[in-house]
């Protein structure tokens, strides 16, 4: 069965938090409302307009504490990449008609929670747990061990090295130089990267996202609606997830994601190639993340990825701009960071970005990824000219 | 490393881990699709069968995947240890350190053989070490 969510929905409103000390006064509830206050302000819609949301961890507890009844409502948590699925099932309801305006939010703050020895405690997953079985006794470092895994198996099959991973770094770096609100924005050189302490091999600690306070939250609605609202919609053209694993043992093949399913099919739905990209969010918890994320959606072959992170193609006048907030390497991530990758997107088809507006981007993808590599959503946005 | 937690089986592993206590790696097998299913499950997901029994392993195979963990102390640990996914000459694929080398040993491709560390209850852990030579 096909079906196409392309043109159906827009997203008319986004906000974001962070700052270049990595840390923000508020957090939890109130700092979640915050943000979907100033992402509703920002569309000139109110909490009465909303009848649906989304929350990685409890729509129905964030939904009670704003007061909001929602008529749609979803938690799914895949990781970083939730807020790109949040944002293909609000399309699908709204183009079903079961909502109107739908909310997601995001807000953590790992930063200050350290600092202040804020704990807010954990639940442990019900049942035999496969990972405390077959993974933890091995202590392999969360989040970035399976990481490291699957950048040595790329190494070994493809002879990808560690200066090509650097290369991603570098120009991520770029990008966030020319973004005022990033965390890090001192150049850096791939020699700094490989010069930086070895954490897991073969990732060293520049090639880690950081770690810091963040919050975000975007608004979608229908096309027709949005047309009538404060700022230029961002439309869905396409969107499509895929997940393959939860453990890193697990994973099919350490060196495809299963972007290599979502983003192709996402671009399929909006009708659009890897050329056709102005401007891609590509979710870069590490180096190595961004880097197969340039090849399962296509910009260059498997295997190709180290080959074409060279020459600053990714940077500030290359080819492909990509991660141009800065991104989880050098903007801000607070754990989940794919909210980010839509705000940023959203902003960059407005035409907000300031010193780092790509010219007459016109198309942006966000693409998401959660877990281990585990699951990748693809989200493909447009303006009005795309349609 | 210190203190290993190993969680009890579940109805399903219970076989595996039966098989440490005499040093034995078996693993569960599909006869339907005749594969191995690695971790073990009431069912394959490979082909959905139920016919599953428990078949011994060789402890041979070769490194998938390689890390080493080059800051120990993050992991309540005191020296450099490595994290390797090995893939069975059988064809499963487990997590395990690789043990009994330097971190500059550590490879993928390398051939290694499994090998154990007693656990507080009787059972023994798999690990892996180079088969040198």
């Amino acid at each position: 069965m096909s079906r196409s969510l392309r043109g159906a929905a827009a997203i008319v409103g986004v906000a974001d938090a962070c700052s270049p000390t990595g840390e923000l006064e508020h957090f939890g509830r109130d700092l979640e409302t915050r943000m979907v206050l100033e992402a509703l302000e920002d569309a000139g819609l109110g909490l009465a307009d909303v009848d649906g949301i989304c929350h990685a961890q409890s729509a129905m507890s964030f939904a009670e504490y704003l007061g909001v009844h929602p008529r749609f409502t979803d938690s799914t948590n895949t990781g970083g990449s939730s807020f790109e699925v949040h944002a293909e099932h609000a399309a699908a309801a709204i183009a079903a008609g079961v909502a109107d305006v739908v909310v997601s939010v995001y807000a953590a703050t790992p930063r200050s929670d350290r600092k202040q020895g804020r704990s807010f405690g954990r639940v442990p997953p019900p049942g035999p747990n496969p990972a405390a079985e077959w993974e933890w006794p091995y202590r392999l470092r969360m989040p970035i061990g399976p990481y490291a895994l699957a950048a040595s198996r790329h190494m070994y099959e493809y002879g990808t090295t560690s200066e090509q991973l650097a290369e991603i770094a570098v120009s991520t770096r770029r990008w966030a130089e020319l973004n005022p609100r990033a965390r890090f924005r001192d150049p850096i050189t791939v020699e700094d990267v490989l010069a930086s302490p070895m954490q897991c091999s073969p990732l060293h600690l520049l090639d880690c996202c950081l770690v810091t306070d963040g919050a975000g939250a975007f608004v979608m609605t229908s096309a027709e609606r949005a047309r009538s609202l404060r700022k230029q919609p961002s439309y869905v053209l396409g969107a499509a997830t895929c997940h393959d694993h939860m453990m890193i043992s697990q994973m099919p093949d350490l060196t495809t994601t299963p972007g290599a399913v979502s983003g192709p099919a996402a671009f399929e739905m909006a009708g659009v190639k890897p050329d056709d990209v102005s401007v891609l969010l590509g979710y870069d918890s590490f180096t190595i993340t961004a880097l197969l994320h340039l090849e399962d959606l296509g910009f260059c072959g498997k295997g190709e990825g180290g080959a074409f992170a060279e020459e600053g193609r990714t940077a500030p006048g290359g080819q492909l701009p990509m991660n141009t907030n800065g991104g989880g390497l050098s903007y801000t991530h607070p754990g989940m960071y794919g909210m980010f990758l839509i705000v940023e997107a959203v902003r960059q088809l407005r035409g907000e970005c300031g010193a780092r507006q790509v010219e007459g981007a016109d198309i942006a993808v966000a693409h998401g990824s959660g877990m281990v590599l585990s699951c990748m959503s693809t989200l493909v946005l447009g303006s009005e000219a795309t349609l | 490393m210190s203190d290993r937690a190993v969680p009890d089986p579940s109805p399903a592993s219970a076989p595996f881990w039966e098989a440490t206590r005499d040093r034995r790696l078996v693993l569960q097998w599909c006869t339907d699709c005749d594969q191995p299913v690695q971790y073990p499950r009431s069912f394959c997901p490979r082909c959905h069968g139920s016919c599953l029994d428990w078949r011994e392993a060789s402890g041979q195979g070769v490194v998938h995947a390689a890390t080493v963990e080059h800051r120990p102390e993050r992991m309540g640990e005191t020296e450099h240890y490595a994290v390797v996914l090995v893939d069975l000459d059988e064809g499963a694929r487990l997590m395990a350190n690789l043990v009994g080398c330097e971190p500059g040993e550590v490879h993928v491709g390398a051939p290694v053989q499994v090998t154990w560390e007693p656990l507080e209850d009787g059972r023994q852990l798999p690990l892996f070490e180079l088969r040198r030579g």
